[in-house]
């Protein structure tokens, strides 16, 4: 069981963590800004993340903390 | 639970400004988790230079120094020089380090300066809007080649690393790239001995790191990606160039 957490409003909507999770439990919010204006990430499906930090590790903002 | 993954404490709260996609936010967090790996923030001082990270002073929490475009390792020698005791890094694009900054770079590698350099190269100028860079690659499209870079005109790229190899005095050179995963894991333990060199007294110890350039490539975060991998990669091959604590007899 893992859980990651966004701080939304640093999210610029660049998508590199939706390409590196590999379970694709990433995607951009649709119909939802954040306060710079950008669609942010969110997880679809916190109970299937395994907690692999990739797409912590690949967020150029920081925006992702991962527990486990 | 445990915190698997979470912001370093050596980058500040402030909103980093570099674009979406830009791997500039991998690089600082790689050199914060360093910091905060060997513990030295308290002790360390970076020197900031021209072009897309002049802001970097606002993200790292140690001590920074703006320096003028491409001084910077003639101000990160001059401070390590003056508090030898203080661990001091240049974070440095390649519009900085390979052009302007062309001689104090070479220098401060020759006479072995105990600093750590970290060279951004993402082949383009992207702070001025795009154009061509001494590391743009042959036939790359900028602002200033828009038929793409002509080498019978402009010449070859500068590849730093294999360059200042050729010298006696650099302690270890080598180019990560933050492309993917795996890369980025690289990139990170390549910094941390870049840091670890200057601690044990070994050196000037070079990190070029291949990064992106969405806005100016005219491409999408995930795509610039890609093309470090398929034009990039192949131009600037990765990998230690130059590591005197693993050469014979020294």
């Amino acid at each position: 069981m893992a859980k990651i957490t966004f701080s939304t409003d640093l999210c610029k909507g660049c998508g590199l963590c939706v390409a590196a999770c590999p379970k694709g439990l990433i995607v951009l919010a649709k119909g939802k800004l954040n306060k710079k204006g950008h669609a942010p990430a969110e997880i679809t499906d916190q109970a299937a993340c395994i907690g692999c930090a990739f797409c912590a590790t690949m967020c150029p903002d920081c925006v992702i903390t991962v527990e486990k | 639970m445990k915190t698997v993954f979470q912001k370093p404490k050596a980058l500040t709260d402030a909103p980093l400004h570099y674009c979406p996609g830009c791997t500039h936010g991998i690089i600082h967090r790689l050199v914060a988790e360093a910091i905060d790996a060997l513990g030295i923030e308290g002790n360390t001082v970076g020197v900031a230079p021209v072009g897309c990270a002049v802001m970097a002073y606002d993200y790292f929490s140690c001590d920074m120094v703006e320096a003028a475009h491409g001084r910077a390792p003639a101000v990160a020698t001059g401070l390590k020089r003056a508090m030898p005791e203080n661990i001091i890094f240049t974070y440095q694009g390649d519009g900085d380090l390979a052009s302007i900054g062309m001689a104090e770079t070479v220098h401060a590698a020759t006479r072995n300066e105990n600093i750590t350099v970290i060279f951004v190269n993402n082949a383009i100028y992207g702070m001025t809007g795009g154009q061509m860079a001494p590391t743009s690659l042959p036939g790359q499209v900028t602002q200033t080649s828009p038929y793409g870079r002509d080498v019978k005109h402009c010449g070859y790229p500068v590849k730093v690393c294999e360059m200042l190899a050729q010298l006696e005095g650099p302690e270890y050179l080598a180019r990560v790239a933050v492309n993917n995963v795996k890369n980025v894991l690289s990139a990170k333990k390549a910094i941390q001995k870049a840091f670890e060199n200057q601690i044990a007294g070994k050196g000037f110890s070079l990190v070029e790191v291949i990064s992106a350039c969405p806005t100016n490539w005219g491409m999408t975060p995930q795509k610039a990606l890609e093309w470090i991998d398929e034009k990039m990669i192949p131009y600037y091959p990765l990998g230690v160039y130059k590591d005197r604590s693993k050469e014979a007899g020294v």
